[in-house]
């Protein structure tokens, strides 16, 4: 895990004011649905996925651009960069749906701000975890499966002699 | 006006501040995480909780939840895209943004109405 900070260079003035602008137009539609059909409905537009494509197209193309020989191999970098930002963004999800379980249990008991903070402290240690351990996993089934066959080969072959 | 005006303000700063932190990380499906940040949630709940009540606000809390399952959906759907076939990010994640809709709305009307 790292910082690029050489990256907030890479986007342009126009493409964070896009994000502002989508942010607050789903911030803005969000209350007005739920003026008009509710807070059961206008609740689902909580998790929408708002900044997702913008996020992913910029993904894709800072990534394209910083890499690769070919226009091919280019925009098979970018669009590898945005499915690893999508997987990312799927185990964050896991993490999103905690946030609204722990608001939703605290909320009408506790003070707005303090859940708001824990529900932000749980997502973010959730999300983290859930990604490391996904990160772990794969290694750790890989060793024991690679172990599993070392023992197979080796007792066929002492079975063999 | 007012409302809508700082409405607009809160969800841009919120979301912007999000997508930033997810820039400067690294691995990109480290920075991922912050895709699925609940930059609308922090930017609607704390305002609809002063102005409608502490219910209202959980009420719409409870129905993220059926929102998050749709966003799982949504983004694994993205990902399969991206990495099985030749589609760029934006074609890809237009196409799986009905998932959202359909998994959201299915889960609010079976456990939610």
């Amino acid at each position: 895990m790292s910082l690029q900070l050489d990256a907030l260079r890479k986007t342009k003035p126009s493409e964070y004011a896009l994000r502002f602008f989508i942010g607050g137009c789903v911030t803005v539609a969000t209350g007005l649905i739920a003026m008009k059909w509710g807070p059961v409905v206008g609740g689902l537009f909580l998790a929408f996925p708002a900044i997702f494509p913008a996020s992913a197209t910029l993904v894709e193309k800072h990534e394209g651009k910083s890499g690769g020989q070919g226009r091919s191999e280019k925009r098979t970098r970018g669009r590898r960069a945005a499915g690893l930002d999508a997987t990312g963004a799927s185990i964050g999800s896991i993490g999103l749906l905690i946030f609204a379980l722990v608001v939703w249990r605290l909320l009408p008991s506790s003070g707005n701000t303090a859940v708001l903070i824990i529900a932000t402290l749980v997502w973010l240690v959730i999300s983290v975890l859930f990604w490391y351990v996904r990160r772990r996993l794969p290694r750790f089934f890989f060793a024991r499966l690679l172990k599993r066959r070392t023992r197979t080969t080796e007792y066929s072959r002492s079975s063999h002699h | 006006m007012t409302t809508i005006l700082f409405r607009f303000l809160i969800g841009g700063l919120v979301v912007s501040a999000f997508a930033v932190i997810s820039d400067i990380l690294k691995p990109k499906s480290f920075a991922g995480l912050f895709g699925a940040a609940p930059s609308i949630a922090l930017a609607t709940i704390g305002l609809t909780a002063s102005a409608n009540g502490t219910h209202y606000a959980a009420l719409e809390a409870r129905s993220m939840i059926a929102g998050a399952v749709g966003f799982f959906v949504f983004v694994m759907c993205v990902t399969r895209i991206l990495l099985r076939h030749k589609i760029e990010a934006g074609p890809a994640t237009l196409y799986s943004l009905p998932f959202w809709f359909v998994v959201s709305f299915a889960i609010r009307y079976v456990c939610f109405s």
